[in-house]
């Protein structure tokens, strides 16, 4: 019989190899899900991975794309990371998202038609202060009232959508866009328009920021007093708090960091790629970045390669639908089973597997 | 605006058919949390079975035959759930959300072709001369049986857990797996028929919106019930008759919020359409902040991974 047995460390080699593993079963399983709609499961999983990158006629437009969608995921997965690692869970990323677009937005727009570079670095600041607040939420009414912030964050995401909508073709309304909804459009804005750095990478700031977040998650984590602290009360809540950990204050600082880095995203976002605050400007980037933060095994560098395969599937899965007729929900459905097969086969990383018959009468 | 278009009628009885889906996906949650499992994937379960009940009584043209199909999706679906964190012992909160954000995808990925499509119509039940009794006729006997199913799944679930000898020992799992697991109970078994049942019942309720309160199929149509349906499992204190209380509160504000939009309220309708997660929210606050988890009656070894060493 097949039995588990616990390691009394974490394996080092498994942790690396878990998302390899993880990432080739997902292909194996998403070959046959491509093969059950009827599609042929090589072709699509070589227009998902290799096509986008390396086919001479798609590869010019898509290869920037690649840093335009992972910028999001790995800002926002690099900050819910900080969370996650010390059981702070915060899963209303894609609520600080809007919020941080929102207010952000709100500020250039009440200086339009200023034409001041400073009006840039002033709504990222805004979006960052957002992200913020919208976290601070769920942060004060755990560390004040003891309410679930997995619960409070999440149904945040609704109210914050619904603000949107109402924001969309409301406050922010283009008053020039003859009545259609949405805002005006910041790109063609130079005072505030996150453009591409350098032609054909896909390089904005928010791809600038994304990275500087990694090397300050690392330094913090690895560093610095406050990242050990984070992994402390993660793996060890009661030894934390014999060692001075404040809980309420690590739950302020984890939602608050990934809070502002999602409005971060958000605001990077509505500045470049998407433009304007329109009333589907949010496609999800804070749902994907959970998983981008657990495929990095919430490890900064991990987590930016990560963002990078994950962006990789949603232009993939672009290039797919659009030359094999794949439904873009059949990849929202491969990438949650990458996360299933990612934590399910974690348990070699904690687990040794033991085989043959169990000793009776212990 | 004109409130006195609000029909009290009206509203009672369309608050039990908003308040039924979040009624199942409640009580299935909480049966899963009561045997110590915390299952974050009721949305994805709940949407799952929405899809998976449309499309069956689309084809068959039969609701009944829907409405399996979706106990049947949904407790597939919480079924992988159960492996991964009972035989692979993952993380429940990292499992349950990609429980939930697979069966966003999944259902929106079998759902294509089916958007925009009536469903065959689940018949209201005939109970004779007692649903032409003036508001009460309407009110509490006009509806169809899911309706009843789920009022009669409340006490079921009641008597299950407090007068049963399996209520006991799924209680009993809940509280202290090792001292379950001494006793000679079956932890994992228990808690994966558990989560079988959670899955089962969640993908009633999404089959409800589904086949009768909407009655279309959308993608993400569930909009953050089946986190609602959570948050209604802490508002009970894990009891049957919180369940009901928390479920058709839910309902009425939801009704309510709705017949203040028809009636033209001076305030923009996205706020009325927010106004159920505040209120979730804020009922949350006030439970969370009468006392610890504990003493408001969560079970003991909630959300803890259960590995048995000998």
């Amino acid at each position: 019989m097949i039995g588990l047995e616990k390691r009394p460390t974490p394996s080092r080699a498994w942790s690396y190899a878990t998302p390899f593993l993880a990432v080739a079963l997902t292909v194996i399983a998403g070959g046959l899900m491509f093969a059950a709609l009827g599609k042929d499961p090589v072709a699509a999983i070589r227009t998902i991975f290799y096509d986008p990158l390396f086919d001479p006629q798609f590869a010019a437009y898509s290869r920037p794309q690649l840093l335009v969608k992972a910028g999001p995921l790995i800002l926002i997965a690099t900050g819910l990371a900080l969370g996650f690692r010390a059981g702070v869970w915060n899963i209303g990323a894609e609520g600080q998202y809007i919020i941080g677009a929102l207010t952000g937005a709100a500020v250039g727009l009440a200086l339009y038609p200023a034409e001041t570079r400073a009006i840039f670095p002033l709504m990222v600041l805004a979006g960052a202060l957002g992200g913020w607040v919208w976290a601070m939420i769920p942060a004060i009414l755990k560390t004040r009232f003891n309410t679930n912030e997995i619960l409070v964050s999440l149904l945040l995401v609704y109210v914050a959508e619904n603000l949107l909508a109402s924001m969309a073709v409301g406050r922010l309304r283009n008053p020039e866009g003859g009545g259609f909804p949405g805002s005006r459009n910041l790109s063609q804005w130079d005072a505030a328009k996150n453009p591409e750095l350098v032609a054909g990478t896909g390089m904005h700031w928010g791809v600038v920021a994304a990275f500087i977040a990694v090397i300050f998650a690392y330094i913090l984590l690895n560093r610095h007093l406050a990242g050990f602290h984070i992994k402390l009360a993660g793996q060890a809540p009661r030894a934390a708090r014999f060692a001075g950990v404040n809980p309420a204050r690590l739950v302020v600082f984890c939602l608050g960091m990934s809070g502002a880095l999602a409005g971060l995203a958000g605001i990077f976002e509505v500045t470049g790629p998407a433009g304007q605050i329109s009333i589907d400007f949010n496609v999800g980037y804070g749902f994907t970045a959970i998983i981008v933060a657990f495929l990095g095994r919430l490890h900064p560098v991990g987590i930016a390669l990560a963002g990078l395969l994950m962006a990789l599937t949603y232009i993939g899965g672009e290039l797919a639908s659009f030359m094999l007729g794949i439904p873009a929900a059949a990849i929202q459905a491969f990438q949650g089973m990458l996360l299933f097969f990612l934590l399910a086969v974690d348990v070699l990383t904690n687990y040794r597997i033991r085989l043959g018959h169990r000793e009776v009468a212990r | 605006m004109d409130l006195s278009a609000i029909s009290a009628t009206l509203l009672v009885a369309s608050l039990m058919v908003a308040a039924t889906p979040i009624l199942l996906a409640a009580l299935g949650e909480l049966i899963v949390e009561k045997a110590g499992v915390l299952n974050l994937g009721v949305e994805g379960m709940m949407i799952t079975g929405a899809i998976c009940g449309f499309a069956t009584a689309v084809e068959t043209g039969n609701p009944v035959l829907g409405f399996a199909a979706a106990a049947l999706g949904g407790a597939m679906l919480s079924l992988v759930f159960g492996v991964l964190t009972q035989i692979f012992l993952s993380n429940q909160v990292a499992t349950g959300l990609a429980l939930t954000l697979f069966g966003l995808g999944l259902s929106s990925l079998l759902g294509q072709g089916y958007v925009g499509i009536k469903p065959p119509s689940t018949a209201r039940l005939d109970l004779g001369p007692l649903s032409d009794l003036p508001f009460v006729g309407r009110v509490v006997f006009g509806h169809d049986w899911v309706v009843y199913l789920s009022l009669f799944l409340v006490v079921a679930t009641w008597y299950f857990l407090r007068r049963t000898r399996a209520g006991l020992k799924l209680r009993a799992v809940g509280e202290s797996h090792h001292a379950a697991h001494a006793l000679g109970l079956k932890v994992r078994a228990v808690r994966l028929c558990a989560i079988a049942f959670g899955g089962a019942m969640a993908g009633l309720g999404g089959a409800y919106l589904s086949l009768v309160r909407v009655p279309q199929w959308t993608e993400g149509m569930t909009a953050g019930a089946g986190w609602i349906a959570l948050a209604i499992v802490v508002f009970s204190s894990w009891r049957p008759g919180g369940v009901l209380l928390g479920a058709y509160l839910f309902g009425g504000v939801t009704v309510l919020q709705l017949n203040l939009q028809a009636a033209g309220v001076a305030l923009p309708v996205e706020y009325l359409s927010m106004s159920p997660y505040l209120i979730t929210i804020a009922v949350l606050v006030v439970m969370s902040a009468r006392g610890s988890k504990r003493s408001l009656g969560a079970p003991a070894d909630l959300g803890k991974q259960f590995h048995a060493t000998h």
